[in-house]
């Protein structure tokens, strides 16, 4: 067998290594079929169909978002036909999936506006996959309602583009706001090194001073470490008040671990990412007492009697638990935000609309009541929420509990 | 910096390093018998947490059984692999058996995410989640079962290696598979065995690893990674130097991270490699010398 000299082998090794992670970085990790588009209804009149796109990760990695969105679009696609469509026109949601990937959202998003000729387009699901598409639907003069978190889809504002979830910048507002009430001061940071991680280290470092808050640590880890005791150590040596982790994923559920292992006793704030079951369930014991700000949705029945959302989040928590006989997240409000957004902007003008039109009557969804807060655009504001869009949550005997 | 944190560091990256120990082994193991760099190691260690913990989920089984289930069940797969995907490309050099050992890898990961799903799956700690303190520092009771996993089964490979027969002949095969086959060694089983007991030493390392890093699909990229580096830190095919190259790494990358910068924690890792790669390419405990 021919055989190379052991170092040079060695050193092959690792350049094929390296070769090999790299290709995986941009592979579809999950190769199965996108579920087919929803099969049309029966027409509601003879009129054309009201063609909407929408671009969601159904599968892939960012799938724990597009399933919920696809599940509430379908469901709302069909509600709305069942209930006269709009002006008697039937309405088709054409959701194609991008996998979480930039260059399939970006193929999809050319299928929808060029063959499927589509009014708007609703999504897509996360961050990266929307900055892919957003010079594209500028060009092509396509209105698109991202669904991601990001602030840079929106700042500066680009003509056609929207957003739905509440960001980063809010959610570290609200977060410091709340330090402030408690007489916190000085925190220690630990955050994600990618992404996600990325954006809110940047927030909370630029908010810090006009808070009052002193950072006396910043630390991170990767989305794959699995032992995060290391960075809290060094947290524990500060003279921190409280530790803010920004991250996605299973890694702040170590963290929160990782706190009960070496007995800190100081409070954890956590990001909105990861106001979900999963996080509870990773954590177990130790998510007790975690600060974050969440959806109103997660605290449902909690919310207080005036709050101005409470109708239309119990409207969603019905029908999407008929429909489907699971509990909806925040992911499929955003959903329901975006194409409600887009339908009731087709409604003011005119099912005829073009594309520049709807893109015009979105621009004025004025005090529209959603899932993720009460939106307002305008001609320089395209992200339409504040800060209060968030309640301030902690976990209690591992249930959610809404902090008055 | 106190002596208490860097003493916290260091358990922490023991800990840490023991992981990377027992995915070294794996390694080790079938670079021994067959010289080629098995990349799917990580997957063997993604399959056992991931059965071990899905099988507990579905069937409320006890964790013993659950465990045996995952090892079998991953053997199986770690035999699969050798003879639909190495045993007929047997001719062809080591670099590209490498190759298919990464498309392997590619595979497997890409299937356990259509079976399971792409959301993480926490597994219950074995014997509590009490955190044990060693003279001011603190360790999880798991970390314990891993470090006792690692050493058990260097122990096993070890006592496999120098006193049985097919242990003997894996090390013939490796040493020069040619003259091995003269002396009536069959390569093919013998490659089969080691790629069995390496999928099976993946398991254990998955199951163990379980109620730390929680199972999913994907988290066998990184920890082959890791385990890779380790394995040449030891020396690839020493026993002893995948736990020596695995318990180094770990400490090394806590103390980094500690002492200087979080940020640069992974970065620790691989400048290590390259160092290693540099300076001694056979590894700490390596043989000197590249003479095969």
């Amino acid at each position: 067998m021919f055989r190379l000299n052991r170092a040079m082998y060695l050193v092959t090794a690792v350049a094929i290594m390296t070769i090999g992670l790299m290709a995986l970085g941009g592979c579809p990790q999950q190769e199965e079929t996108a579920d087919p588009a929803p099969a049309a209804v029966e027409p509601v009149t003879d009129g054309e169909p009201i063609k909407i796109g929408a671009l969601f990760a159904v599968t892939g990695p960012g799938s724990s978002l597009g399933e919920p969105e696809r599940d509430t679009a379908v469901m709302l696609e069909k509600y709305i036909n069942e209930n006269g469509g709009l002006d008697g026109r039937e309405v088709q949601v054409i959701v194609r999936d991008t996998k979480g990937l930039e260059t399939d959202a970006l193929t999809a998003a050319r299928e929808l506006v060029e063959k499927e000729n589509v009014l708007a387009i609703i999504g897509p699901s996360r961050s990266g996959t929307t900055l892919a598409v957003v010079d594209y639907v500028e060009q092509a003069e396509v209105a698109l309602i991202s669904c991601a978190a990001a602030r840079a889809i929106t700042d500066p504002v680009k003509k056609w583009v929207f957003q739905v979830a509440p960001g980063d910048a809010d959610a570290v507002q609200r977060i410091y706001t709340y330090m402030g009430e408690e007489g916190i001061s000085r925190v220690a940071l630990l955050t994600e090194s990618s992404g996600y991680g990325i954006e809110g280290l940047k927030q909370l470092q630029e908010q810090a001073s006009a808070h009052s808050i002193e950072i006396v640590a910043t630390e991170e880890y990767a989305d794959t470490d699995t032992d995060m005791t290391t960075q809290l150590t060094r947290i524990a040596g500060t003279d921190a008040q409280a530790v803010v982790c920004w991250g996605i994923g299973k890694a702040p559920a170590l963290v929160a671990r990782g706190m009960g292992t070496l007995n800190m006793q100081i409070p954890l704030f956590q990001s909105s990412g990861v106001a979900n079951a999963r996080f509870i369930e990773a954590a177990g014991e130790h998510a007790d007492g975690v600060i974050m700000p969440a959806a109103k949705l997660i605290v449902l029945d909690q919310l207080p009697e005036d709050e101005p959302q409470l109708a239309e989040l119990q409207r969603y928590h019905e029908m999407f638990v008929a429909e489907y006989e699971r509990e909806p997240d925040h992911y499929g409000g955003h959903a329901w935000d975006a194409l409600h957004i887009v339908v009731n902007a087709i409604e003011r003008a005119g099912v005829d609309a073009d594309r520049t039109a709807i893109r015009d009557a979105i621009e004025g969804t004025e005090g529209f009541v959603g899932m993720g807060g009460i939106f307002t655009y305008g001609a320089d504001n395209h992200y339409g929420l504040s800060p209060d869009s968030f309640a301030m949550v902690t976990i209690e005997n591992g249930e959610w509990k809404l902090i008055e | 910096m106190t002596a208490d944190q860097v003493w916290q560091f260091f358990l922490s990256g023991l800990t840490t390093g023991g992981t990377y120990a027992l995915i070294a082994l794996g390694f080790s193991l079938i670079y021994n018998a067959t010289g080629v760099i098995n990349f799917a190691q990580g997957e063997f260690v993604m399959l056992g947490g991931m059965i071990a913990a899905a099988s507990m989920a579905a069937w409320d089984l006890p964790l013993w059984l659950a465990a045996l289930i995952a090892i079998a069940i991953t053997t199986v797969v770690g035999l699969v692999l050798d003879r639909a995907a190495i045993r007929p490309a047997r001719y062809a050099p080591h670099v590209v058996l490498i190759i298919i050992t990464i498309g392997a890898s590619i595979f497997i990961r890409g299937t356990a995410s259509i079976i399971w799903g792409p959301d993480e799956r926490p597994v219950q700690a074995f014997s509590g989640e009490a955190p044990i303190v060693m003279l001011g520092a603190a360790i999880t009771p798991q970390s314990l079962w891993v470090l006792g996993a690692t050493l058990v089964s260097a122990v096993a490979m070890w006592l496999i290696f120098e006193y049985t027969v097919v242990g003997k002949a894996m090390r013939a095969c490796a040493i020069n598979a040619h003259a091995a086959q003269l002396c009536g060694i069959e390569l093919s089983r013998m490659v089969s065995w080691s790629f069995g007991l390496a999928a099976a030493i993946g398991a254990v390392a998955g199951i163990v690893l379980a109620p730390i890093t929680m199972a999913q699909y994907n988290i066998g990229t990184m920890l082959g990674l890791k385990g890779f580096v380790a394995a040449i830190i030891g020396g690839m095919g020493n026993s002893l130097g995948a736990i020596v190259g695995g318990l180094v790494l770990g400490v090394l990358e806590a103390l980094g991270a500690g002492l200087i910068s979080s940020q640069y924690k992974d970065a620790i890792a691989f400048i290590i490699l390259i160092i290693v790669l540099l300076v001694r390419p056979s590894g700490i405990l390596g043989r000197e010398g590249g003479e095969d």
